[in-house]
């Protein structure tokens, strides 16, 4: 088992003829992951590394579909419109890979989807991948590196930095252990599917018996993770690490989410709350390989 | 996120028809009191600045006359105030206020839905108020689908204990609040306090914007020169480096500098992340090995070879760094030789006088080091290039030795100089720039590497020399990529005949001026 993707998942592709779209539609099929077809409004017809372009949501759909999930590499300002689009054609999950997605959008995405009961990941995403399975996004960059990097294993992993989630989860593939699912659930201060959600779905999946969580300051996400283990939702070990430790207050030093706005979201806050909560938080993300090993009594 | 000055938050906030106090900002003394005598006393006299508490600094005057008016404005302008200068002064009329209410909108992470919250006590620090007075505050979360009507308006502010007819004109106000905010993209906005006044007026007294930095292009109205959280007003290099990335979309790049002008102390570097996590990451494998920082820069996103070469020129346009320092999460889905040649062509053309560590693992790692490490091996210091399995603290530990060895010599910036062309060359317009080829001396070259360099199939021999073979609309679009690898191998494979220039507005002439501080 795994979350959210697996080698059966149907996907299409939004923004396929772009430049980053073609790249990455390249690296999901060289992985295995089933890319039904693609969008690029005003290029139906065309043919992108063998999968069919159509110009909208719903001709693909018509012709291809159903589809579980859709990849959009549109630009950020463009992402509303995709991802609404998505979600009315009968989309349930999506990854919004852009940066610089205005929040504003988002809210508004994720008021239409839940209306609608679908779920989104991003924005600002590299992606999910459940190794030896499918990826959706461009985690690994090209598929021998995937291939190479991660490995089927017992470790969920969620995080908010793209990079320290391919840094993690090559650790642990080193170490000799393996990923059940590598979600990065995005750089932003709003994201569709955040660290709690994704805990409880790796909670629920069988594979899963260790998460590693990459937590940064900034947002809720992480406090309310300790919540879900104070109430019981998460029973599954956690080892977290919280990056931006002596980052200033209200400077952003990259991602959008990675900022404490008055109490909110500071580092002490989140290494409290999750230590109080019972999970383990350790100083270093090199060390979190050796802190899973531990708990799995390896 | 980019802030807005009180009197651009009020301007805003009367647009929707929220009842501002009569008033206008002014840059000089006699500015001021023509607006002071035109409006009438009483006046307030507020200094225009991005920080909260300005009463309790002493940052807000009240005035009865002319005089008053003229000692202030003079006090006021031209006042350090933390990180800024204060060039502009708010002049408002006094009004007479029977209670001082708060309303502000955030917006929840945990819902995605913007919260009103709303205080019948005004003041500052409103979880402190909500803490003593709980039967003083309400919240409500807002459906985003529907927005803020009146009558809910009137509700939250009816559980903070509000009776009688201003609850009309509390619930309208907040309603014209909201929609400012979501019509303008803020991340927040608060008006503390919104008063009540003794003529039964609901009028925002002060106000505080913050827009979402990704909305801020929808607004060109602001002027935000840089929609990028900043703590103060940004650098005349910080400007240079936003230019930068607001014109090539391609990846990201943030550019913020810690300290304005770099210390002659050897301790300070240049540092380059990767990645948001990646790069705080690496930024604290720095600092634990006893460096400061002197900007923080992430290029990430995928960035064009040019778009990090762009950074680099940008980071060395500061004087005194002693090192140079590149890393992010060192397991990077990008193509990492992009990063590579665009350190190539930085560090070449400004043959770097300091050593450089540069971490870039990830994908094509192995031919990312080796490109480092054949091009950039006759500089005048060392660079080295590291991968996935090297630690940011081994790295970082390797800088501090390789700056030791350099005896901590600060950098001393150099001119930019720009190709510049004969005007025979055969020209290529990329996004961003130019490829110049001098076809005169591809004649004597037998190799023809930068055909075999390009990767993306743009240029070919036609009679034996390099050029097109796309169309010229489709090279500039962006089907060259600016990988750099058809200069870079015809500088050290072929003639020389290659030149790409990737103009950087600003910085020749930034340039100039710090290298003519570095000779006083």
């Amino acid at each position: 088992m795994s979350i959210l993707i697996d080698e059966n998942t149907r996907v299409l592709v939004q923004g396929i003829t772009g430049r980053e779209g073609r790249t990455r539609t390249r690296l999901m099929k060289e992985y295995g992951t089933k890319v039904i077809a693609g969008v690029t409004p005003g290029k139906g017809g065309q043919d992108v590394e063998g999968v069919p372009v159509f110009d909208t949501v719903f001709e693909a759909w018509e012709k291809m579909g159903p589809f579980d999930a859709s990849c959009i590499f549109v630009p950020a300002p463009l992402v509303k419109e995709a991802a609404l689009e998505a979600i009315e054609a009968g989309i349930k999950l999506l990854l919004l890979v852009p940066d610089r997605v205005p929040i504003h959008d988002v809210l508004e995405i994720h008021a239409y989807a839940k209306q609608k009961g679908a779920r989104f990941i991003g924005p600002n995403t590299l992606g999910v991948l459940s190794p030896q399975k499918a990826v959706l996004g461009m985690i690994g960059g090209r598929a021998q590196s995937a291939r190479e990097w991660f490995k089927p294993g017992p470790v969920g992993v969620s995080s908010r930095s793209g990079g320290i989630t391919s840094a993690i989860s090559y650790y642990i593939s080193k170490a000799g252990l393996g990923e059940s699912t590598i979600v990065h659930v995005g750089g932003d201060a709003v994201v569709g599917m955040p660290h709690p959600e994704i805990m409880k779905l790796f909670e629920k999946d069988p594979q899963t018996e260790v998460i590693a969580m990459f937590g940064e300051i900034g947002t809720t996400q992480e406090e309310r993770v300790a919540e879900l283990i104070k109430k019981g939702e998460l029973t599954k070990p956690l080892v977290a690490f919280i990056g931006g430790k002596a980052a200033q207050k209200g400077t952003r030093f990259s991602h959008a989410g990675a900022i404490v706005e008055g109490n909110r979201g500071s580092w002490e806050s989140k290494v409290n709350a999750l230590r109080e909560a019972g999970a383990i938080v350790v100083d270093k993300i090199t060390d979190i390989p050796e802190a899973v090993k531990r708990v799995l009594g390896k | 996120m980019a802030k807005l000055f009180e009197y651009q938050s009020k301007e805003i906030l009367k647009k929707y028809g929220v009842k501002i106090p009569e008033g206008g900002i002014a840059k000089t003394k006699q500015e001021a009191v023509d607006i002071a005598e035109k409006i009438g006393y009483p006046v307030v006299i507020k200094v225009q600045i991005w920080e909260t508490g300005r009463k309790g600094k002493g940052g807000i005057a009240f005035c009865e006359d002319a005089k008053c008016v003229e000692e202030y404005a003079e006090k006021f302008l031209g006042m350090e105030w933390g990180q800024f200068t204060v060039d502009t002064i708010l002049i408002e009329k006094k009004l007479s206020i029977k209670q001082e209410l708060f309303a502000g909108f955030i917006i929840d992470d945990a819902t995605a839905e913007p919260v009103l919250i709303f205080s019948s006590i005004g003041g500052s620090g409103i979880e402190e108020i909500a803490n003593a007075h709980p039967d003083k505050v309400a919240k409500m979360h807002i459906d985003y689908t529907r927005g803020l009507y009146s009558y809910q308006a009137r509700e939250v502010a009816r559980k903070t204990g509000i009776k009688g007819k201003i609850l009309n004109k509390i619930g309208t106000t907040l309603a014209k609040l909201y929609k400012a905010m979501k019509e303008y993209d803020a991340r927040s906005l608060e008006t503390n306090p919104l008063g009540i006044t003794e003529d039964g007026d609901v009028v925002a007294l002060d106000a505080h914007i913050v827009i979402d930095d990704y909305g801020a292009f929808r607004h060109p109205d602001l002027g935000i020169e840089i929609a990028r959280e900043f703590p103060r007003p940004a650098t005349e290099l910080e400007k240079i480096a936003w230019n930068v990335e607001k014109n090539d979309y391609r990846g990201t790049f943030y550019f913020i500098q810690m300290v304005k002008d770099v210390p002659d102390d050897g301790t300070h570097i240049g540092f380059h992340g990767a990645g948001g996590g990646g790069s705080m990451m690496s930024m604290d494998a720095v600092l634990n090995a006893g460096f400061k920082i002197a900007n923080f820069t992430d290029t990430s996103g995928n960035p064009p070879a040019s778009k990090v070469y762009r950074a680099a020129k940008i980071i060395l346009s500061q004087p005194n760094i002693v090192g140079y320092f590149a890393s992010g999460s060192g397991v990077a889905s990008q193509e990492q030789f992009h990063s590579a040649r665009g350190f190539v062509k930085a560090f070449l053309e400004d043959n770097i006088d300091i050593p450089a560590v540069l971490r870039l693992g990830g994908n094509y790692e192995e031919k990312a080091v080796e490109i480092l490490h054949t091009y950039l091996k006759d500089l005048p210091c060392k660079v080295e290039g590291y991968k996935k399995d090297d630690s940011p603290d081994f790295c970082a530990d390797r800088l501090k030795k390789l700056v030791e060895e350099n005896g901590r010599k600060p950098h001393k910036v150099v001119p930019h100089k720009a190709y510049e062309p004969k005007g025979t060359e055969y020209v290529i317009e990329t996004m961003t720039g130019h490829i110049y080829i001098d076809h005169a001396l591809c004649e004597k070259c037998e190799e023809k590497p930068c055909v075999d360099a390009c990767q993306y199939d743009v240029i070919e021999l036609k009679d034996g020399k390099p050029m097109l073979k796309i169309d010229k609309e489709d090279a500039k679009k962006g089907k060259c990529t600016e990988c750099l690898a058809c200069e870079i191998a015809c500088k050290f494979h072929g003639e020389g005949a290659i030149h790409i220039d990737l103009p950087i507005p600003g910085l020749k002439e930034y340039r100039e001026k710090i290298i003519e501080k570095q000779g006083g």
